[in-house]
């Protein structure tokens, strides 16, 4: 059935747009959808897409690489450093670990030595894809689970440079020459000078990305066309997966190492939203190629060994990644959220796999067993991730919500407050003394816990599932205030609310104007910029220190806010009419200026006439004249 | 039918039984406007722009506060500093308010006899309210002498609502356009013959 790309382009878009919103709608992660619409799409189930799976898998493979560059953008420099601790001791525990107990295992059940370590090694990487992806949806990259997971990734695609490596090794059948040569230029080098020019080419990347890649930059914004500007990003990347994979390094690895030079680039917002929109459709083509290589022949043929190894090397990886968590002394939550969003084998898998099958070290039926279960194992752990957060981390440590006491039933004007920071308990705290209790929605299980003990109403987890926010009352509130800092969440949790119960009245914390701007232009009224009020009051300090009069500087702010409330109100209009996003940086700076330049020319509101004598006296002064 | 716009002064207004028994009859009535001045300026930032729009809106102009040391309480003179400007309410091109209408509504917790020369305050609530009285002859407006709930301590909740309704009758009687000359002669707007009868 398969037919013309174009028949194939519309059976790809129509499956992820058809599942992906049926996931969404559930509450479940997009690459849930994905997958799901990979497997119904493909060979075995109603057969629209053949065999090339695999030749789209590697395609869409590009989608990892894009994600690394983005989040390579989002950290910078020095933060990297200070995390190379976490790097090398989780990863390096994490695929040791895991090396040594799935050898263990592939030895015991009658595996030459040199297929068990060639599976272990494959068994022993997870995939950055569907972990990083699913840890982003959730906002959930900034806690110490989101933390590790990323460092173990990180290390598992530095280490994946050195098990290709030494894959030749292992070879001892004399037909490796006859195998095409590895495409790389290193393989014939000694160990030494390998790394001699891995570590050169990650200078060339740095060098770069300083001196090449952010000039050129500048000379293409200069330009002004919108789609020279994805053209240089995607050139960026591919460069660079270029160079890497010339000389044996993961291209991921190589997008990160990119990403994270230009963090500091005055493009790094520009690059970010170019990217974002095609690294979401690669990846997504990408889970859906993993969907549709599952192999249920294979599976219907030893239905019984593919399903006991899949669960074996799941509780694997999950064990030691516990281990892992405890080590490094990982809360009981966040060890749970690790250990089962890392325990599938991943991308990396299908590449060492199909090496290690062109040096003849695995046979065929070997090779198809393990691409089965590693596609089945990616499959599977968004869903146990899921079942993790529904089912056993409600009831493990911090529930989802307590029972109270009798003493607060239905209070008839409910809050809720979804977020229960540094912001959110300032907001808490007032309330409480006016002896309004909000029910209070918080991600974090220590700080859960400790409200809980203070007799707070509390529930723990994610704002954006509405079964959670129905259970903390939604129905029955009468506001419900967000101050949670991550914005991509505000904006869910606003929008979710506003569509499914619109009696509720949002009080939303902004970060900043833009973030203003999308708020208002989702409909919602009432946004408190945290940039606002708080550095009016400095420098009306500041003003009152050059000697200007506390109250005159008192009447200024709140003109000052006055004003910048309407502009605000106007701008957000313009900045919807005007979607062009891709120049946004450079806008944001455009637009201060004009900020600043008003602010200038219409210096303080003049018109507290009745107590300035002066004005009264110049005009009967006038008058007289007359 | 004329306009009527209260403008209310009190700091707490949530606590003030007598207020809220008086507001209670008035504010819902149709054609008047209540302007809770605490409640729109919590931060004294008055606006204005909006004051002097709504000034022109409205044909009767009411002070309604508590009486605070034989005075409003600030917002309310900061309401009068602010929004009578010069060249607006007076001075030469100052006809905003010409004839338009004003009074004061105030209520005392000290009782009627308490204020007059041989009474603790020593002067009449009407000499207190001299200055408000100059305000309005300033803008060009009809003062009528105030209407006082005086003694409010003391008060029962009958007698409170029985302001109330004498209130709520005041304002029907400016609605339709009572004149300055119906209260001549009267202390208080309480004792015009119109109210007599409630």
């Amino acid at each position: 059935m398969t037919g013309s790309l174009l028949f194939e382009a519309i059976v790809f878009l129509l499956g992820a747009i058809i599942c992906v919103s049926i996931a969404k709608r559930l509450g479940l992660s997009s690459v849930i959808g994905y997958l799901l619409a990979g497997v119904i799409i493909g060979p075995y189930v109603l057969g629209f897409i053949g065999q090339e799976g695999q030749d789209i898998m590697h395609f869409a493979e590009y989608g990892v690489v894009v994600m690394l560059f983005l989040i390579g953008l989002e950290i910078e420099p020095k933060n990297f450093w200070n995390m190379r601790k976490t790097i090398v001791g989780m990863g390096g525990l994490q695929v040791g670990g895991t090396m040594l107990l799935s050898y263990i295992l592939f030895m015991l059940l009658g595996f030459e030595w040199k297929v068990s370590l060639v599976i272990s090694m494959a068994v022993a990487l997870s995939s950055t894809a569907i972990a990083l992806q699913t840890i982003k949806e959730k906002g959930l990259m900034d806690t110490t689970f989101g933390n590790s997971s990323f460092s173990i990734l990180l290390f598992q695609d530095i280490i994946v440079i050195f098990m290709l490596g030494a894959m030749p090794l292992l070879s001892s059948s004399e037909s490796v020459t006859s195998v095409e040569k590895h495409q790389n230029l290193l393989d014939g080098l000694p160990m030494g000078f390998q790394t001699l020019a891995i570590l050169l080419s990650v200078v060339i990347i740095i060098v770069a990305g300083k001196y090449l890649i952010v000039p050129m930059l500048r000379k293409v914004a200069k330009i002004g066309v919108r789609e020279m500007l994805i053209a240089a990003a995607f050139l960026i990347v591919f460069s660079i997966s270029f160079l890497m994979e010339y000389v044996g390094l993961s291209p991921a690895l190589g997008a990160f190492l990119g990403g994270v030079v230009l963090s500091n680039s005055e493009f790094k917002h520009e690059l970010e939203s170019t990217l974002e929109p095609f690294k979401n459709l690669l990846l997504g083509l990408f889970f859906m190629a993993v969907g549709a290589s599952i192999n249920f022949i294979v599976i219907a043929k030893s239905p019984l060994t593919i399903s006991g190894l899949l669960v074996a090397i799941i509780l694997l990886k999950a064990l030691v990644l516990f281990i892992t968590g405890r080590i490094f002394k990982l809360k009981l939550d966040q060890k749970l959220l690790l250990t089962f969003s890392l325990a599938q084998v991943g991308e990396f898998a299908f590449v060492l796999l199909s090496f290690a099958f062109q040096l003849n070290i695995l046979a065929q039926d070997q090779l198809d067993m393990m691409l089965v279960i590693t596609a089945l194992t990616m499959s599977i752990s968004p869903i146990i991730s899921m079942i993790n957060e529904r089912l056993i981390l409600p009831k493990i440590g911090t529930k989802e919500s307590v029972k109270r006491p009798m003493d607060h039933i239905a209070k008839s004007q409910k809050i809720i407050l979804v977020g229960f920071g540094h912001f959110g308990s300032t907001v808490g705290r007032f309330l409480r003394s006016h002896g309004v209790e909000a029910t209070i929605l918080d991600q974090d299980s220590n700080r859960v816990d400790f409200l809980r003990k203070m007799g707070f109403e509390v529930y723990y987890g994610d704002a954006t599932r509405i079964d959670l926010l129905e259970s903390a009352g939604i129905s029955e509130a009468k506001i419900l205030i967000c101050a949670i800092d991550n914005p991509s969440v505000t904006k869910e949790v606003s929008k979710l609310v506003k569509e499914k119960y619109p009696h509720v009245e949002l009080m939303i914390r902004a970060k900043n104007r833009y973030e203003a701007y999308d708020l208002l232009n989702l409909g919602i009224e009432n946004i408190y910029r945290e940039s606002l009020d708080t550095s009016l009051s400095l420098a009306k300090d500041a003003l009152s220190k050059m000697g200007f009069r506390k109250y005159t500087l008192n009447r200024q702010v709140q003109n000052f806010i006055k004003y910048d409330e309407t502009s605000l109100r106007r701008l957000a209009k313009e900045s919807k009419r005007d979607d062009n996003y891709i120049f946004k940086a450079r806008k944001e700076i455009e637009e201060q200026e004009k900020l600043l330049d008003q602010d200038f020319k219409r210096g303080i509101v003049d018109y507290d006439n009745h107590w300035d004598s002066e004005h009264i006296r110049q005009t009967l002064n006038e008058i007289k004249k007359e | 039918m004329k306009k009527i716009l209260i403008l209310f002064a009190h700091p707490t207004f949530e606590k003030s039984r007598a207020n809220l028994t008086l507001i209670e009859h008035i504010k819902d009535i149709e054609g008047v406007t209540f302007h809770d001045l605490y409640e729109r300026y919590p931060d004294f930032h008055i606006d204005v722009e909006r004051e002097q729009k709504l000034l022109n809106q409205h044909d009767v102009i009411v002070w309604h506060h508590p009486f605070y040391w034989y005075s409003c309480p600030p917002l309310m003179k900061q309401w009068i500093d602010m929004v009578l400007e010069f060249n607006w309410a007076y001075g030469p091109e100052g006809k905003a308010l010409t004839s338009k209408t004003c009074i004061n509504v105030i209520t005392t917790g000290g009782s009627k006899d308490l204020y007059c020369s041989e009474g603790t305050n020593s002067f009449t609530v009407n000499q207190f309210l001299r200055p408000f009285e100059q305000t309005a002859n300033l803008c060009g407006m009809d003062y009528f002498p105030p209407f006082a709930v005086m003694g409010t301590h003391t008060l029962s909740d009958d007698q409170l609502t029985q302001h109330g309704k004498e209130y709520a009758k005041l304002i029907d009687l400016f609605q339709n356009d009572l004149k300055i000359s119906a209260a001549e002669g009267c202390f208080f707007t309480n004792t015009i013959p119109q109210l007599k009868q409630i």
